[in-house]
């Protein structure tokens, strides 16, 4: 399957490539490409111009600095699996490591997840429970903006037409903080059923903070508030855990498809929210615990 | 859509030997590595990133050929399956799948070899576990994935041992 025939460029900069977009109008960033290009070989994207970003020196990079990771927009899914500083994060690793399969991690970047808004993208679920600015570039200068205002809606962003993903900033959880996620497949190369990610700062026996998102059951990643508010200043117990899970369950707003009917994508969103409350909590007691993908 | 497409001069290493070609920006590294070099043991299989039949190595990480452009492969060096024996002997992993019967029709065999081949040039000794997640990338669908299994820890051991 060809795409449509296209102008090819290559980018010597991240500002060169942000002034190309304005230059060219109908123009596409190729970053890994395992999104990118499976639509335009579909001819659902047909840019007259492709900029291509793989030839940019030093955008990939993971750099732990003043209680933050720094991710370069072009930092592929298997560098951030085998990285030990990104390591120190367990629910990072859990996303970077299931994503997809092998092949597909070692093409795609976390700055084109993001950028791509995808609703049952990985990377979006997981780092909305992390606090996680994106920094977005334009030719002339550049602006920080929180994820949670990034993502607009599916495959809606808030970068201007000029401007692209240059870096993507994670804050270190504190002390006695743990996550875990995780996301339900049919096989590894397809998109998750339903995903869940949980992150929880422990004081003791009580959950101090709690950030539970949902992924692939409505148009963007969802932070299930109500979810996290039956933990927070709460012992995790059965109790409580069942109150978070209803509350995840009666904020899933998934759509019917060949992946599952809505009742059951509920039920999975709510399953998969126990599972990673349990693995989270253990975690934070300083259980090794392994999560991440789940299929068959 | 433009009128007239510029093509673009591309270098590149496929198993050791270098080439210098211009190629339309559309054109898939798959459609290169068979059409243009002849090289047609990379297979197509489904052509939409998911079975893994068109698996190459570029610069020793296993890519899905039908999801780069080939223009992204300039100054690459890429690996297929006809690059995996050396001096007319086969390579381990080409013959630990012949002895333990891991391949039945073959399509997916060559993809599957150098999904295997990235794994052992990271983990020399890989659990099963570690396998399976490894080659879950390349779908196949007639020997229930045993057979390969057991190729891959032959392959290893011989790697190992040799």
């Amino acid at each position: 399957m060809y795409p449509r025939a296209f102008h090819y460029h290559r980018a010597g900069s991240l500002r060169e490539a942000a002034s190309m977009l304005s230059e060219f109008g109908d123009a596409k960033l190729l970053a890994g490409g395992q999104s990118l290009i499976p639509l335009m070989k579909l001819r659902y994207a047909n840019p007259s111009h492709l900029v291509d970003l793989n030839f940019i020196e030093g955008t990939s990079y993971i750099k732990e600095e003043s209680g933050v990771l720094r991710f370069g927009a072009l930092t592929r899914h298997a560098e951030i699996e085998a990285s030990t500083v990104a390591g120190k994060i367990p629910i990072i690793h859990d996303c970077a490591a299931g994503i997809a399969d092998v092949q597909v991690r070692n093409r795609g970047t976390i700055g084109g997840s993001l950028a791509e808004a995808d609703p049952s993208g990985d990377w979006a679920t997981v780092l909305i429970t992390l606090q996680t600015e994106v920094r977005c570039q334009k030719s002339q200068g550049d602006r920080r903006v929180q994820l949670t205002d990034f993502i607009k809606d599916a495959y809606t962003t808030a970068l201007a037409q000029d401007e692209l993903v240059s870096e993507v900033v994670v804050k270190v959880p504190p002390k006695g903080s743990a996550g875990a996620y995780l996301a339900f497949k049919r096989s590894a190369p397809v998109y998750p059923t339903a995903s869940a990610a949980v992150q929880l700062t422990m004081d003791g026996e009580t959950c101090k903070d709690a950030a539970i998102a949902l992924g692939c059951v409505g148009l963007t990643a969802i932070k299930a508030k109500d979810a996290e508010a039956a933990l927070r200043g709460q012992r995790v117990t059965e109790k409580t855990i069942a109150a978070a899970v209803e509350a995840a369950r009666a904020v899933a707003d998934p759509q019917s498809d060949m992946r599952g009917s809505v009742d059951y994508k509920r039920m999975l969103a709510g399953s998969l929210v126990k599972r990673a409350i349990d693995i989270a909590d253990r975690r934070a007691r300083g259980e090794q615990v392994e999560a991440g993908h789940i299929y068959a | 859509m433009p009128d007239v497409i510029e093509k673009v001069a591309i270098k590149l290493t496929v198993n050791g030997k270098a080439h210098s070609l211009e190629v339309e920006p559309r054109m898939l590294l798959v459609e290169l590595i068979r059409e243009a070099l002849d090289l047609t043991g990379t297979h197509v299989g489904c052509d939409t990133t998911y079975c893994g039949a068109c698996t190459v190595l570029m610069n020793g990480a296993a890519v899905k050929s039908c999801t780069v452009f080939a223009v992204q492969a300039d100054g690459a060096e890429l690996i297929t399956v006809e690059g995996l024996e050396r001096d007319g002997q086969l390579h381990p992993i080409q013959k630990a799948f012949g002895d333990a019967h891991g391949l039945q029709c073959g399509y997916c065999t060559p993809g599957l070899m150098l999904a295997t081949a990235q794994l052992l040039s990271q983990n020399k000794q890989p659990s099963e576990k570690e396998i399976r997640k490894a080659i879950a990338g390349n779908t196949c669908r007639c020997t229930g994935y045993q057979n390969i299994l057991k190729a891959i820890q032959m392959a290893a051991q011989s790697i190992k041992g040799a």
